[in-house]
């Protein structure tokens, strides 16, 4: 064999390898959708804008919801935040959401300035809940059906695309 | 408007990056010398546009522009403005545009000195650079573009992560990059000759000064994340074996080696398809560490944001060059190696040596970092390798690499008699073993194997090379009686040396103590006494701090103080340790706070670092030893 | 010695130096490579034995606790199924907090107890080591199952 080929022979093996590594499976920002057709977990938090008031697992019982994760301390938050908008102003769907670790009078400044897509926030400071949720990373969102069951996990800021792909067929498929 | 002025810029720059990367290969082929002129102005007209595109993202840091998404990620507004600027570069999107604007300069500077340089090679040198010009550009727009905006602007942003708000993170980037990315003009030179077919000595020489230029960059890059590291991230160790270190040690490793090739190209006009294959390797790790960093592939605390989108890219351009530039190899470099005969003593043996022991040393650093990823593959346990894995390895190459070193510098080209061979480094040789049992023995009071291997070798290493400045001073000739060229060889070899020297010792004899420590208390470590005198509060620009205030003394004699912190960011709200330090030329006191762990009592780490600062001092005069050599009157007449 | 024989001797001790060299490289590998464990796997009992590894997992809230005065420390790790009990001495890299992720190295002492001898600081907030979030991930879908607060006796079905 022609040794000046060894080489490349060399770098091909490295390169396929290096791409078999970098295939599905291996990605970890791609999480296994550990709660899909599970109950949403169980919590009772109180309400970012009014602490005597209560958002819990019954709250979302009965009808097609969301559940974002969000905090002011996050860039995806806020890259989100204006799809969100939108999308309440729709009134396509309720979307409920977790404020997770965050501090309040920010949080609440936050929703004060760029408005407020939530019909209620549950205030979880130190971030016990997003942990039964198994929250990695803000933002998060789940779309839970009207018998109170995850559908869909969504990592990362949401945006219209993502929405029409990955919300839209499922929310259709729920309604029928 | 100005995050869309850079954004613009930098289209302007790829579509003159397509111009240079392919006009000037088509002159250079048809012999159209209006073609290959084009060359010259692209490469200027690039640099123009990236420059422009970087100054806007600067423009936008310091003017707190939040509807950009990278700054709102990076910056903040309380931040001092020098880390705003050095925030540009502290993630994956401004890294990749430095990394874009430092190809242009070298671009640009291989086009502005090139004199006595063929109009056909240096044209297609530039072609090949306008060429990877053109992937990382399409790299930055199609995936990573920084003037990404965020709508609705931020109020204010998420802040630059704090472990990088330090002023040794504002240079040690860019000169990593200027080292790393610099090894694209060897491979362009690799890839213009083997285009060309002709591959002579001129081609050594031309290509020698570009290489030298980018290794000493790394050097000094790579020694600045080391130092950064000691004394930033409070643990005191110099170098991890991180995967992303072992990415910039990679193509430095392999830079070495083909720098010591190129002598031999040059000189003797031999090694040359081992040459290319060098210069075609060490670019090659380059790309291949970062791919390492920025996709995600790998575990390691440095990464930047992942994302298999980046990996997916960087990949196939890696896949893309490497493949294409061996495919070019394996056509072009059979005819270039000539048969040119040397004798088992002489300079070129020991030069070939050392790229053997340098290329087994890369391969298994290389093995290290990928056998992670390996394994995993292969049956699914996930593995991590430790770093005295990486120590024990690296060893093994690196020893008889530093005792044929001091011979290789006193051995003729082409024949050494062995003769005054043997006379001459008789006594260096037991000089050496004296220094290497008697040095620990008298300062540190201990010895063992690994200690006169370490000690004897670096007293080897720096004896000898100053052998041949110190015969040259004494015969009355100054620096006359030796060629910048030897005279640079010389220092960075000596560089080596007290960096050995610097490795052994820590090793050997520093002192690593975890304890609990009472304010008032005074405790002992490496026989000096570390009182706690008190604790305070201090304030930062961006920051709050607690801030511990130890006094050293030896016996009666005080020695210093230290100021250990512990800093909490107001805007990420983590607290980060800042050590405190007393260096002095021949051992560090460092000190790092830990936790408040009981009334008044706090933990901390107490570390005696003795000739720490050989290891960067080392570094830093090899690469001195680099600079001299460029000054070699045979480089001056070319390049200036 | 003829030339012949000096190119053989050279040759017999370069193939000796380098089968040495690669004896010495393995066995090294085989010494410094370390698994990393899913928690419940450790509570399960399936874990190497005598050799160190590493976990992962979030630091259980309200579970650290030390000793007034001095470095011992203990706390739990969870994987969001099991917890494990791990005790440590040393100081503690910045980002150690309850209810963060964290990866230690050490080994499992006395049949229950993870002696840390390293505890891994991560570099920045939002980043959490693939592998731990990976094992979360594998191991949340048992967390709607009851978790045994012991920390040993973990029911893994």
């Amino acid at each position: 064999m022609n040794r000046y080929l060894i080489p490349l022979f060399v770098m091909i093996a490295m390169i396929s390898f290096l791409l078999l590594g970098l295939g599905d499976g291996r990605d970890p920002s791609k999480l296994p959708s550990q709660y899909i057709g599970k109950p949403a977990p169980d919590f009772n938090l109180p309400m970012l804008t009014d602490l005597s008031r209560t958002l819990s697992t019954s709250t979302l019982k009965g009808q097609v919801s969301l559940v974002n994760i969000w905090a002011t301390w996050c860039v995806g938050c806020r890259v989100e935040h204006g799809f969100l908008m939108e999308l309440a102003n729709s009134e396509t769907i309720p979307i409920y959401a977790i404020n997770w670790r965050d501090n309040r009078s920010d949080a609440l400044n936050f929703l004060g300035q760029l408005g407020n897509p939530y019909i209620a926030s549950g205030f979880d400071r130190d971030g016990r809940v997003g942990i039964d949720w198994g929250v990695y990373g803000a933002p998060e969102t789940f779309l839970i059906n009207n018998k109170g069951i995850v559908v869909y996990r969504f990592t990362g800021p949401l945006n219209r695309i993502f929405w029409e792909q990955e919300f839209v067929p499922r929310i259709a498929e729920i309604e029928n | 408007m100005i995050p869309e002025i850079g954004h613009f810029a930098l289209i302007l720059a790829l579509s003159l990056a397509v111009c240079q990367g392919v006009l000037p290969l088509v002159g250079a082929h048809r012999d159209d010398k209006a073609l290959m002129s084009v060359a010259r102005s692209t490469s200027f007209g690039q640099l123009f546009f990236v420059m422009i595109s970087f100054g806007c993202l600067i423009w936008v840091f310091i003017n707190d522009d939040f509807s950009v998404l990278y700054v709102a990620s990076n910056s903040q507004l309380s931040l001092p403005t020098p880390y705003k600027i050095s925030a540009v570069w502290s993630a994956h999107e401004g890294s990749l545009l430095m990394w874009i604007l430092i190809l242009a300069i070298w671009t640009a500077a291989v086009a502005k000195f090139n004199p006595g340089i063929p109009q056909k090679l240096i044209s297609r040198v530039i072609g090949v650079l306008g060429l990877l010009s053109v992937g990382f550009l399409l790299f930055i727009l199609l995936t990573s573009n920084p003037f990404e905006r965020l709508i609705p602007a931020a109020l204010d942003g998420a802040d630059l992560n704090p472990l990088l708000q330090d002023p040794g993170l504002v240079i040690h980037p860019p000169i990593l990059y200027i080292g790393y990315v610099g090894f694209s003009v060897a491979f362009a030179f690799a890839i213009a000759a083997m285009i060309s077919g002709e591959l002579d000595q001129n081609w050594a020489r031309w290509t020698r000064p570009w290489t030298t230029l980018a290794w000493l960059f790394l050097t000094i890059g790579i020694a600045l994340g080391s130092w950064w590291a000691y004394y930033e991230l409070g643990w005191g160790g110099w170098w991890f074996w991180d995967p992303v270190e072992n990415a910039s040690f990679m193509p430095w490793l392999i830079g070495t080696a083909l720098i010591h090739s190129l002598a031999v190209t040059e000189r003797r006009g031999l090694f040359k398809s081992w040459t290319l294959l060098l210069a075609i390797t060490a670019f090659s790790l380059s790309l291949l560490g970062t791919f390492l960093v920025r996709s995600g592939i790998i575990v390691s605390v440095h990464a930047f944001a992942t994302d298999p989108t980046r990996g997916f890219f960087i990949l196939a351009f890696l896949a893309i060059v490497v493949i294409g530039a061996l495919l070019l190899y394996a056509w072009r470099a059979p005819a270039l190696d000539s048969n040119v005969g040397f004798s088992p003593l002489s300079r070129e043996t020991f030069l070939l040596l050392n790229n053997v022991l340098l290329v087994i040393a890369t391969t298994l650093v290389l093995f290290g970092t990928l056998a992670p990823l390996i394994v995993e593959i292969l049956n699914g346990g996930k593995i991590s390798i430790g770093a005295p894995w990486f120590e024990i390895a690296f060893l093994i190459p690196m020893i008889p690499l530093v005792l044929l070193l001091g011979l290789g510098m006193h051995t003729a080209w082409r024949k050494q008699s062995s003769g005054p061979w043997i006379r001459l480094l008789r006594l260096p040789a037991i000089a050496a073993v004296v220094i290497g049992v008697a040095l620990p023995l008298m300062f540190y009071e201990r010895v063992n194997l690994l200690l006169i291997i370490g000690c004897g070798s670096a007293a080897w290493i720096v004896i000898s090379s100053l052998i041949q400045p110190v015969r040259s001073w004494s015969q009355k000739k100054g620096t006359a009686g030796i060629t910048r060229s030897a005279l640079g060889m010389s220092i960075a070899h000596l560089g080596m040396g007290l960096f050995v020297i610097g490795v052994t010792i820590t090793s050997a004899f520093g002192i690593e103590s975890d304890r609990a420590m009472r304010i008032g208390e005074s405790l002992e470590v490496a026989g000096l006494q570390f009182e706690f005198r008190e604790l305070r509060e201090v304030q930062g620009p961006n920051y709050k701090a607690i801030e511990g205030v130890l006094e050293i003394r030896d016996g009666g004699e005080f020695i210093g103080i230290v100021r250990p912190q512990k800093r909490q960011y107001l805007v990420q709200k983590n607290w980060m340790t800042e050590a405190g330090i007393h260096p002095t030329w021949n051992k560090d006191l460092f000190v790092a706070l830990g936790d408040e762990i009981g009334d008044d009592t706090w933990s901390v780490r107490i570390q005696y670092k003795p000739m720490i600062r050989f290891i960067w001092i080392g570094a830093f005069i090899m690469a001195v030893g680099g600079l001299v050599t460029l000054t070699d009157r045979r480089y001056r007449k070319v390049v200036i | 010695m003829k030339p012949r024989h000096q190119r053989m001797l050279a040759v017999g001790l370069a193939i000796a130096g380098i089968t040495i060299a690669a004896g010495l490289t393995l066995k090294a590998f085989d010494e410094n490579m370390m698994f990393f464990i899913d928690i419940s796997d450790v509570v399960a009992g399936n874990y190497p034995q005598e050799r160190n590894f590493r976990i992962g997992g979030l630091v259980v809230e309200n579970s650290i606790e030390r000793e007034e005065g001095s470095l011992d420390m203990r706390f739990r790790v969870t994987d969001m199924q099991c917890e494990l009990n791990v005790t440590y001495n040393g100081v503690l890299p910045d980002l150690f907090r309850e209810g963060q992720g964290v990866v230690a190295h050490g080994a499992i002492v006395a049949g229950e107890v993870f002696v840390a001898d390293k505890i891994l600081a991560k570099h920045d907030e939002n980043y959490m080591a693939p592998e731990v979030a990976a094992s979360l991930a594998k191991h949340a879908d048992e967390k709607l199952t009851p978790l045994q607060k012991d920390g040993v006796e973990c029911n893994s079905g």
